[in-house]
């Protein structure tokens, strides 16, 4: 049995915030300079000289890539020979973005009811996803995310008739709707199968996969390529303003789902895809 | 070419300003989001008086990131503009000259701009750390209680904005997609 002790856990949190939000991860960049040089549209062009400008911009004074720093979503993989000393794992998780929201001038987002609205003053609590693994590793990711495109994911409960054709429909159909709401160009997150529940994990989870690694299974390789390319035919493009980079990729995780069922949730990601993980 | 605008607008400049028209906005404007327009729509539905005089004034929906030491904002980049579709049209009726913001308006809010005189203006969503640079000043002016969401006055400088939504009805959210749509390939 291998033990961590709860500060660790905060100071780790309190890092890793900051990090995330002001340092955009290179896969991004390049993702971004890449769509820079394949945009057809001179606005759209401007726009994304405009984001890789404002990507460096943070990074340089180390300071918010978007004001809306997020609701803290945060992914632990707790090893069941880990031990955690010291205090409570979740109150450790929620104390290190209380600090880190507040050393690192991170806006506070979040309400304490979704109906009353009065804010936190903290961005606590934190969306916490924990996962029980083999071993004594405990690994943290932090991916803040923001509402403008988290307000344009969408779940469908399909039915197996739909079939492939209905997915990808769905797909498309909710990007489309979108526009330019969720701050294009976007990283669109597919999940699919399981229950209500698990499609939309796995569509956050499929967010954190770095841009540019292929999946695994070549058969969604192929599709997330294919899903890209009719994305990218919407013409919606940068901010929005007409352009053919609308997306910057497809990211699909599957999971096995019951005889009656094929459950989709498409979660998007503006184009500050952020997260940042440590091992502890 | 970038048309250089001072604020408060006039009836003159909004009419002048054409969709797709790339602006640098100078002067004072006005901070406000989702929960700042509710308590601005409660105050007037009393007869009370907004916390500004609304007459030709541009509002930016923005929350700004608090500000580092040294610096006069975090960052600040426009929020979803189509959350304050239900205050905007009677904000606009009031005077309201100009929104600046990202994402679709509704055809009520183009309406009301197109009967009394408005401009949207679209600035790059997820750019707050490069629009920052622009704001010269902020001021807490109203419902402090509110944190990232109170109504704040700010002095901007070369803020980079481009028409939307134009005083005539046209939405280069819906001229733009439609240049650059082509049918699916199957």
């Amino acid at each position: 049995m291998r033990t961590v002790s709860a500060d660790r856990i905060t100071e780790a949190v309190e890092r890793l915030c900051i990090n995330a939000n002001c340092d955009l991860n290179r896969d991004v960049e390049e993702a971004l300079v890449k769509a820079y040089g394949a945009e057809k549209s001179e606005i759209g062009r401007n726009v994304l000289k405009q984001l890789i400008e404002n990507a460096r911009l943070a990074r340089e004074k180390n300071m918010a890539i978007c004001q809306d720093t997020g609701m803290a979503v945060v992914f632990v993989e707790l090893g069941q020979d880990v031990q955690v000393t010291g205090g409570d794992i979740s109150e450790a998780i929620i104390e290190g973005v209380r600090r880190g929201y507040r050393k690192g001038c991170l806006r506070q987002s979040v309400v304490a009811d979704p109906i009353e609205r009065v804010n936190t003053g903290d961005n606590t609590p934190a969306v916490i996803h924990y996962e029980l693994v083999k071993g004594d590793r405990l690994k943290i990711c932090v991916a803040p995310k923001g509402f403008g495109s988290e307000n344009m994911s969408a779940l469908g409960m399909l039915k197996p008739s739909d079939g492939l054709e209905g997915v990808k429909r769905f797909v498309i159909d909710t990007v489309d709707a979108a526009g330019p709401n969720p701050c294009p160009p976007l990283l669109v997150g597919v999940g699919i199968g399981g229950t209500m529940e698990k499609a939309a994990l796995l569509a956050k989870k499929a967010l954190l996969r770095p841009i540019g690694e292929p999946n695994p299974r070549e058969s969604l390789d192929r599709l997330e390529k294919e899903l890209l390319s009719e994305i990218n035919r919407l013409g919606v493009g940068p901010a929005g303003l007409g352009g053919t980079v609308t997306a910057l990729a497809v990211h699909i995780e599957v999971f096995p789902t019951h005889i009656a069922g094929l459950p989709v949730a498409v979660n998007i990601s503006c184009h500050a895809i952020r997260h940042a993980e440590a091992e502890l | 070419m970038v048309k250089v605008i001072h604020t408060p607008l006039t009836i003159d400049v909004v009419k002048s300003l054409k969709c797709g028209d790339e602006v640098s906005i100078n002067g004072v404007i006005y901070a406000a989001r989702d929960a700042a327009h509710k308590l601005m729509l409660e105050l007037l539905k009393r007869g009370e008086e907004l916390p500004f005089d609304i007459k030709n004034q541009v509002i930016y929906y923005v929350g700004p990131c608090p500000a580092k030491p040294g610096m006069p904002i975090g960052s600040a980049g426009p929020t979803t503009s189509g959350r304050m579709d239900a205050y905007a049209p009677e904000l606009i009726k009031l005077g309201l000259k100009g929104m600046i913001g990202k994402g679709l308006r509704s055809d009520a809010v183009k309406q009301a701009m197109k009967e009394y005189g408005s401009v949207y203006f679209g600035a790059v969503g997820g750019a707050g750390a490069l629009l920052a640079q622009k704001i010269v000043s902020q001021e807490v002016i109203a419902f402090p209680h509110l944190g990232p969401e109170a109504v704040r006055k700010l002095v901007v400088k070369d803020f980079p904005a481009i028409v939307v939504v134009d005083s005539y009805g046209s939405d280069l959210y819906r001229t733009g997609r439609e240049k650059y749509r082509s049918s699916p390939q199957s």
